[in-house]
């Protein structure tokens, strides 16, 4: 048998970005694409900065693999695939002494998942909470306290799933009390009914535009898999679609960022990944326009109003963040085995 | 040049065109879905992993099914609702206004397909303007869940499909000369026989030349499931984006897709016999 990348299996390939020597070329999520975060440092070096939105890191891999080495400077990927990436040889090492993780909340430094062999080759830059969203005004919020209530019979019919099976099988699992690091084969069976229950229950199983279009207009009243990344932005003008952490806890999710290996522009993919990890940088992400999450550095409170540290709850971090496990991190096998039963929990 | 040169020199555009664009691409997904994948490197080889895990694994069997479903299902009302209509265009309104009966049959598509998806997902809501005239008119005393299920995607379908259908028909029975009715009326004929007997069948290529694209459009499309079906149930092409977005898995995507090939292929063979495509 002949082993080759999927660069050469497929037949697509991706559009290439521009090559010119005073331009970055980033994929990114949607975040990143507010023009608030990326015209200042635009401005700053003289250079313009490329971005193509992609979602799940699978795309993402094969469409560097599809791409000529060194069309992509920067990746913004999911904190518990950073291991991947490096694995695979995409990222190159970051100066870690240059990078402000002294100034994070320590909780998110996430230096398992970001370093390998004593190189960092990702740093966190934003995270928040995979937990319940819901309308104050038809929900009691006490009720929403507990995780098992978020989606108990009387609540049929008026709930969301979030569309992703990592985090709701996640608070699957915390709301059964198996931590989400010790996710394996054997507790599938505990979380598959937990995720049926939840299923049976839901009006819809939705991405993030569709489950906030459902919660806006009253179609559910709760999301879980929901935070502060879903209602936050509708927050002055539904300030009753809210969101909070159960007694049991919540799942974190963290995005990091990277510079990609192939990179012939590394200095100033560097300099842009300084860029967002600064408070300035930090302050802009959190409140971008495409969706508002915790900023990874807490120096960049300097730089957020009081209004916007009230609703990213900035004074409630330390006791959230206590009670908040990271991502389901599985292996191969097992996200195979939990992909292939978040699929047929779906079909049911 | 000889003729026979000539015929080629003609069809050389089209026949590059199809190879690059249709064979080689074909060709390459087929060799894809006897590949395997091996953490994320593509192994080449002829293995039937990918199809048998179509047997092993309840939701793609059930992903085959619910788009084989939604699809006769769309295909059979857009047609039930695409005939009277293009019957009243072509029958009952002065010909002056067909033109314009036309243009606003079509309007919808004007629109961006995935705005008009969103746009059914507000109307379908639960607080929204049926479920609002339903418990009005005291027809209902609790407003029905419309959205995100599969009515859902089947309405957004059908509103689109309709208005394909009803081109094909139109033109097909405007081809018609009024004198078949005629005769069958001389004949002694009802005006029920009449249609069952003499413009049904003769307007058949119509209905199933547009029945025909109604299922290849409608067995492929992801944006309509996903937008209004809420994943409640998961189509074959929803699966296919799941594989390649977290997994890269592109071997099992690639045998999905032929998948899909086969069941045009089978809508094809079913309805070779009334396909007029020259009519589209």
């Amino acid at each position: 048998m002949i082993r080759r990348s999927a660069l050469l299996a497929s037949a697509a390939t991706a559009a290439a970005p521009a090559l010119a020597q005073d331009e970055l070329n980033a994929l990114v999520w949607c975040d990143h694409t507010d023009p608030a975060l990326i015209e200042p440092f635009e401005e700053e070096h003289g250079v313009r900065v490329n971005l193509r939105e992609y979602e799940g890191t699978g795309a993402a891999l094969a469409l560097l693999d599809q791409s000529r080495p060194g069309d992509w400077d920067v990746l913004v990927i999911d904190a518990i695939d950073v291991f991947r990436a490096a694995q695979a040889g995409i990222l190159a090492p970051l100066p870690a002494e240059e990078l402000p993780t002294g100034d994070f909340f320590p909780e998110v430094v996430l230096e398992a998942n970001n370093s390998q062999d004593g190189e960092t080759y990702a740093v966190t830059e934003k995270f928040g909470y995979n937990t319940i969203s819901f309308n104050s005004d038809a929900v009691e919020p006490e009720a929403m306290t507990s995780l098992a209530n978020a989606w108990s019979e009387d609540y049929a019919g008026r709930i969301s799933i979030y569309d992703y099976y990592l985090p709701v099988m996640g608070l699957a699992a915390i709301a059964e009390g198996i931590p989400t690091g010790k996710i394996d084969a054997d507790s599938l069976e505990t979380i598959s009914a937990t995720l049926g229950t939840m299923r049976d229950r839901a009006a819809s199983v939705a991405g993030v535009v569709a489950a906030q279009t459902a919660l806006a207009t009253g179609e559910v009243d709760i999301v879980v898999g929901g935070g502060e990344w879903l209602t936050a932005v509708l927050q002055e003008e539904r300030p009753e679609l809210t969101w909070t952490i159960p007694e049991e806890g919540a799942v974190l999710w963290a995005q990091s960022i990277g510079v990609l290996a192939d990179s012939a522009r590394k200095d100033l993919a560097t300099e842009f990944v300084k860029y967002i990890v600064s408070p300035e940088g930090q302050a802009r992400l959190a409140t971008s326009s495409c969706f508002w999450g915790m900023p990874a550095n807490r120096e960049a409170g300097a730089h957020l109003s009081d209004a916007q540290k009230e609703i990213l709850r900035w004074d409630a971090q330390e006791d959230y963040l206590s009670r908040a496990q990271l991502y389901p991190a599985p292996d191969e096998d097992l996200d195979i085995e939990m992909q292939d039963l978040w699929l047929d929990t779906l079909q049911r | 040049m000889s003729g026979a040169g000539r015929g080629w020199g003609f069809a050389a555009p089209a026949l590059i065109w199809t190879g690059a664009f249709f064979v080689v691409p074909f060709l390459v997904m087929g060799a894809m879905s006897l590949a395997t994948l091996e953490g994320r490197e593509v192994v080449w080889g002829i293995s039937g992993e990918n199809y048998a895990d179509l047997w092993s694994r309840p939701y793609l069997r059930r992903a085959v099914l619910v788009s084989v479903e939604i699809t006769l299902t769309v295909t059979a009302v857009s047609v039930l609702l695409a005939y009277p209509l293009a019957w009243i265009i072509a029958h009952r309104v002065p010909e002056r206004w067909q033109r314009l009966a036309l243009m606003l049959a079509i309007l919808p598509f004007w629109t961006s397909y995935v705005v008009r998806s969103y746009a059914w997902l507000l109307v379908l809501g639960r607080e929204e303007w049926i479920n609002d005239a339903l418990t009005g008119i005291g027809l209902i005393a609790e407003p029905l869940t419309l959205a995100n299920t599969r009515f859902a995607t089947v309405t957004g379908f059908v509103h689109f499909f309709t208005m394909l259908l009803t081109l094909t028909i139109y033109a097909n029975l405007r081809q018609l000369s009024p004198n078949y009715a005629r005769a069958a009326a001389d004949l002694g004929a009802n005006g029920f026989r009449t249609f069952a007997h003499v413009i049904l069948p003769l307007t058949l290529p119509g209905i199933v030349t547009g029945a025909f694209l109604t299922f290849v459009l409608c067995i492929g499309d992801y944006v309509t499931p996903q937008i209004l079906g809420g994943n409640t149930e998961l189509t074959v092409p929803q699966v296919i984006m799941v594989q390649l977005g977290r997994r890269a898995d592109f071997p099992l995507a690639a045998a999905l897709a032929i998948v899909l090939m086969l069941l045009v292929s089978l809508a094809y063979l079913a309805s070779a016999r009334w396909l007029r495509l020259d009519r589209v």
